[in-house]
């Protein structure tokens, strides 16, 4: 595997319960979750699950608490071995490996940050973020310079020789995450890595992440519940609901396009001018309005732009990226963009409710 | 005549019951009666009132074949000198090292003098506690047994459960790892254990008197580590399974052997618990010293129980004194141990 390692999950499906391989047949059959608790008494974790994760991208897994996503970023590294399907990392079936292929695979393949922390409560800093390295065996002077340059990078610069329990949670899941990077690992999962954390600091952290990413470019699955989180991070967006890849995508594409009642309630409450970009609603470059007030680059939000504009709507600007123009862009098209036509034309958003869960 | 006769007639059984009849030993109440002369049985008037729980004596009185409940208690120790034997050729030799242990150490205890042993404990108090508060009441708690002559009764006493808790802490420990990593280890031991710590203290020494020669310091050292062995196993246990799941996760998704595990996660965070598993195993080979002074331990127990065979009140209360001080300074001194730990391991996190 190089430094760039692609995961694939196929068909995947997990049923907890004393006989999840009876189940699944039920399953298959199209038994549904609650019926499968009702008369068999298995609980559905996971159904038929197919998801790329690109090397070198950041896939957010989203869904609310039961939704599965827990389950499914741990079956990345075999905490929990799945009832049926495939994950391929790099073309490779890593449910063939062995214990020894498998567990070289969790020491130098993958690292893992998770919600809690999970620091070891009786080393210092400086051992919890070399701890990864130490597990595989190497010396304490090679990995010691690495773990100091990662703590510095990620903020801890002074404090390696404090115990976890007298740093704050954040600056615990700063170690958390100079852990997972001083292992060099390509691929990083990130438990819900920032949840735990109070909303300024979690800002920091995403920030501090999408900073660290375009240096490093890992190949990142990151689990969240919160919206705003996940179109923040997300280079590809799965959004699961009881086990259920319900629509998965670039983030805008959901956010223009949500094929899903579910969806479409989840999107409704966000700030869409700060997560649409100018790229997702631009007409590309075929028909040159009259004229344009300016230009803008294409990555930029449509916050940006009406701030730009100042409000008015009679405007329309030129898209550039990376200095060549790619397309206009219409104000009035902007603001048709920012509320939510689909639901409110066919009245998802009033007809259906929430899910109890 | 007897309550159950008709039992037996009616199962026709009479017959068997009077080929096989054996006369056994003689209760002292049928030998009384005997012995009054006069022909005590009365004509059975057979009321339901009067009819007793069918148990082995009543079933006797009807049918000589059955056995009485003191042949029960016969046949027990019957069969346990039966066994004795081939028991001894296998656990002589493996317990032979307890009985050197022991009476290697109470001649090291007892044979250095006072003004070497007294600093070398002080120094072992301040290694294990770094307070000078504590060390300086270990000091004179210690001059204050040697002031009223307990000292060698004193120190004889501290070398029995020096060894005592060592083995219980050497065998202890990976008795409760094993518990914790195996659900069906843990259901086995746990029956034992509690068998260990319910059963009354002086029960322990009968089938070891049967075993061993009272003569040899193994007998009681046995007696000592099994009642106090049950605490740091089941600490040990408990304290592993109590580890944070979430740290354990953590251990695995960073490809942790089992060993590894052990060694850098689990054994480390359930320290606390596995100290106050060695506090308390300490605490118990105490109280079973003195006890143990019934099969010939030395020690302070030996002045207790002069105390109470002769009605030598102040022998009795003065070893007392010297074993509560004994038991203070056990007590605080791996008290002391255990903060230390903690304020190392475990602090709350979250």
């Amino acid at each position: 595997m190089d430094r760039n390692a692609s995961i694939s999950i196929r068909h995947l499906y997990k049923i907890f319960g004393p006989q999840p391989q009876k189940a699944l047949e039920h399953v298959r059959a199209g038994m549904g979750k609650t019926e499968l608790m009702a008369r068999h008494r298995h609980v559905l974790g996971l159904r038929d699950i197919n998801v790329e994760m690109k090397a070198g991208e950041i896939t957010v897994i989203m869904g609310l608490s039961g939704s599965g996503k827990s389950t499914l970023i741990r079956h990345v590294n075999r905490l929990i071995e799945p009832t049926a399907g495939e994950i391929m990392i790099d073309g490779e079936n890593i449910l063939a490996f062995g214990e020894t292929r498998l567990r070289d695979l969790r020491r130098r393949h993958m690292s893992m940050v998770f919600q809690h922390f999970a620091l070891l409560p009786h080393k210092t800093v400086l051992d919890n973020a070399g701890m990864a390295r130490a597990v595989r065996g190497d010396d304490r002077s090679t990995y010691e310079r690495d773990a100091r340059a990662w703590l510095e990078r990620v903020g801890l610069g002074g404090q390696e020789d404090q115990y976890p329990h007298q740093l704050s949670g954040g600056m615990q899941q700063r170690v958390g995450i100079a852990r997972a990077l001083t292992s060099n690992a390509p691929i990083m999962l990130m438990d819900e890595a920032f949840s735990a954390l109070d909303p300024l600091i979690r800002t920091d952290m995403q920030d501090l992440l999408l900073e660290l990413q375009q240096e490093l470019q890992k190949t990142i699955v990151f689990i969240s519940h919160d919206l705003d989180e996940a179109l923040k991070l997300a280079d590809h967006l799965v959004i699961l609901k009881d086990g259920i890849v319900v629509q998965q995508g670039e983030p805008q594409e959901i956010l223009l396009n949500p094929n899903d009642p579910y969806i479409v309630d989840f999107i409704s409450d966000i700030n869409r001018a700060r997560v649409l970009r100018v790229r997702s609603v631009m007409d590309a470059a075929t028909d040159p309005p009259a004229q344009t007030a300016g230009k803008v680059d294409a990555d930029a939000t449509l916050e940006s732009v009406i701030a730009l504009s100042a409000g008015d709507t009679t405007l329309s600007y030129e898209v550039h990226r990376a200095g060549a123009q790619v397309g206009y862009l219409n104000m009035q098209k902007l603001v048709r963009a920012l509320v939510p036509t689909q639901a409110s034309q066919n009245g998802m958003r009033n007809s259906t409710r929430r899910d109890p869960d | 005549m007897a309550s159950y006769d008709f039992l037996f007639e009616g199962l026709g059984l009479g017959e068997w019951c009077d080929r096989d009849a054996s006369p056994g030993p003689m209760s002292m109440a049928d030998l009384l009666a005997r012995g009054a002369g006069g022909q005590a049985e009365k004509t059975w008037t057979q009321s339901l009132w009067d009819l007793p729980f069918p148990s082995l004596d009543a079933l006797n009185q009807a049918c000589p074949a059955i056995a009485r409940s003191r042949d029960l208690t016969r046949g027990l120790e019957q069969s346990f000198l039966n066994v004795r034997d081939p028991l001894r050729v296998v656990l002589d030799p493996i317990t032979q090292p307890l009985s050197w242990a022991l009476e290697n150490a109470l001649h090291v205890f007892t044979a250095t003098p006072w003004w070497i042993m007294l600093p070398l404990l002080l120094l072992l108090v301040w290694v294990a506690s770094r307070s000078w508060a504590l060390m300086g009441f270990v000091g004179g708690a210690l001059a204050f047994l040697l002031f009223v002559d307990h000292y060698t009764f004193a120190m004889q006493t501290m070398s029995i459960i020096f060894v005592c808790a060592f083995l219980c802490v050497l065998f202890g420990v990976p008795i409760g790892i094993a518990m914790s990593r195996s659900d069906t280890m843990q259901r086995l031991t746990i029956p034992v254990l509690d068998m260990l710590q319910t059963l009354p203290t002086f029960v322990y020494l009968i089938p070891l008197i049967f075993l061993f020669s009272v003569t040899e310091p193994k007998l009681y050292g046995i007696a000592i580590i099994l009642y106090a062995i049950v605490p740091v196993i089941r600490l040990t246990d408990l304290g592993i399974r109590l580890v944070d799941k979430d740290v354990i996760e953590a251990a695995e998704a960073f490809g942790m052997t089992r060993h590894q595990k052990l060694v850098r996660v689990q054994i480390p965070l359930a320290l606390p618990n596995i100290m106050a598993g060695v506090n308390q195993t300490i605490m118990m080979s105490l109280a079973m010293v003195v006890i143990a002074s019934l099969v010939s331990a030395p020690g302070l127990g030996v002045l207790v129980l002069r105390g109470i065979r002769n009605l030598e009140l102040g022998v009795g209360l003065m070893a007392g004194l010297g074993i509560v001080l004994l038991a203070i300074i056990l007590d605080r001194v791996t008290k002391a141990a255990l903060a230390r730990v903690n304020a190392a391991a475990s602090v709350p996190r979250h």
